[in-house]
């Protein structure tokens, strides 16, 4: 048996609300900040029909880390890319700030993008013939920021993530986890409303992960709502819940609720055997 | 705590209360920290069993303290040990045969005991890994124990999922 823990329904959507349409009725806690309501991705290639997503209802709060889990080909990737608008959804809805964007057209979602979602992916897919600098300050002059603005948040990100100095490098130059730390800089540097995250540490060692473990814990502490597919516990235990997807279909979705800690520490945890 | 002890002996004769600091000096965080009369207990046993001897030495400002030394019995006891090779894996089985059994006896649904262990195991990984952000870098023990159990989780949780594509 599937559980889902949301039901399907028509919840309102959170400010802002456009101009001229009824005022909605008071939301339910937490605002949402994203949700989806029975979404639905199938891919058809030569006559074959894959159901990847298959009526998924989640929701993202301001501010909220959720941490998307599931056996591979369970549609957590297509759930994430079809929220982020890098491909159709088939049916459902989708609601992002208030706003309906499912039908949007694909300039419509690059605008949306660029405004309110910021991306990770696993092979960091930053622009080779750009420097790290450019790279990161891109997406704020799409957005409309001065070079003054974009340069003066370029400077800060890099400096949070530890990597000022490789900003007139080029990313090939970079070890894995110093380009992951640009890529999330990049998608930091317009101040998202969400960040989707796919599998940010899939190719990273341990302690590269680890450090991007620290950055996302303290852009989620700053107020950075994440929305994350991963199969590295570390990362997802850091969420403030977790969403296991399977065949398609939400199979849980619960708050992570950490076990009682006692005074030994690490030594509750683990008995030196002999 | 037996071989832990021989081995510490095996570096100097030492009394009950300095083998407990000791033992927390060396393991730091990572060893919860041992209760001094279950130490002399061990203690007793092993001397019973010849693997120590012990020998009162007098103090002047407090009572006499009791000093206990490795025999050869113990010492070789201790190389046994190390010399043999541990424990394979840990298979958490009582959880596989619970995910198994209850299913066919009616009480419980497979998805629901995977949905409630994957959450312990969550709730778990966060202590770990709050662990292991506030842990002492130069605490190297603690550091890589609690790097072990992360890894150990992480295959449990592996595991999950494979018994969710499979049995489900």
């Amino acid at each position: 048996m599937r559980r889902q823990r949301h039901p399907p329904g028509d919840d309102p959507p959170v400010t802002p609300r456009p101009e001229g349409l009824p005022a909605p009725p008071a939301p339910q806690n937490p605002p949402g900040l994203l949700r989806t309501s029975k979404l639905v991705k199938v891919y058809r290639a030569d006559g074959v029909t894959v159901e990847a997503v298959r009526g998924v209802d989640i929701e993202l709060a301001i501010g909220e880390f959720v941490a998307i889990m599931g056996p591979s080909g369970s549609g957590k990737s297509t759930l994430l890319h079809v929220l982020g608008g890098l491909e159709p959804a088939t049916s459902g809805e989708i609601w992002l700030r208030g706003q309906r964007v499912d039908r949007l057209s694909t300039a419509g979602w690059a605008v949306l993008r660029r405004q309110h979602i910021g991306f990770v992916f696993q092979f960091f897919n930053l622009l080779s013939n750009m420097t790290v600098a450019d790279n990161v300050e891109l997406p704020a002059l799409l957005a409309g920021a001065t070079p003054r603005q974009a340069r003066k948040r370029r400077e800060e990100l890099l400096a949070e993530l530890g990597i000022a100095d490789k900003a007139g490098a080029a990313p090939a130059r970079l070890s894995g986890g110093e380009q992951q730390r640009v890529a999330l800089a990049r998608a930091l540097a317009n101040e998202p409303s969400v960040l989707l995250a796919d599998e940010p540490t899939g190719n990273l060692d341990s302690s590269n992960t680890r450090d991007v473990l620290r950055l996302l814990r303290r852009a989620h502490a700053g107020g950075q709502a994440i929305l994350m597919v991963t199969h590295d516990a570390r990362i997802a235990s850091l969420a403030d819940r977790v969403i296991n997807l399977f065949d398609g279909m939400v199979a849980d979705d619960a708050k992570i609720v950490p076990v009682s800690r006692t005074v030994n520490g690490v030594g509750d945890f683990l008995e030196l055997r002999g | 705590m037996r071989l832990p002890l021989l081995a510490l002996l095996a570096k100097e004769p030492a009394h009950g209360y300095e083998l407990k600091l000791a033992l927390e000096q060396t393991f730091g965080q990572a060893y919860p920290s041992p209760n001094i009369g279950q130490i002399y207990v061990t203690l007793k046993r092993l001397e019973q069993d010849g693997l120590v001897r012990s020998e009162d030495v007098e103090q002047t400002t407090r009572p006499n303290k009791r000093v206990y030394e490795l025999t050869l019995a113990g010492r070789d006891a201790l190389r046994a040990w190390v010399g043999a090779p541990c424990d394979g894996p840990r298979v958490r089985d009582e959880f596989f045969v619970k995910l198994i059994l209850a299913p066919m006896a009616g009480l419980a649904d497979r998805m629901e005991l995977m949905n409630s262990q994957r959450r312990h195991y969550l709730g778990i990984m966060r202590n770990l890994t709050e662990l292991q952000a506030d842990a002492d870098p130069a605490d190297t023990p603690a550091r890589l124990l609690i790097e072990g159990a992360i890894l150990h989780l992480q295959a449990d949780l592996d595991w999950l999922e494979r018994c969710q594509e499979e049995l489900v």
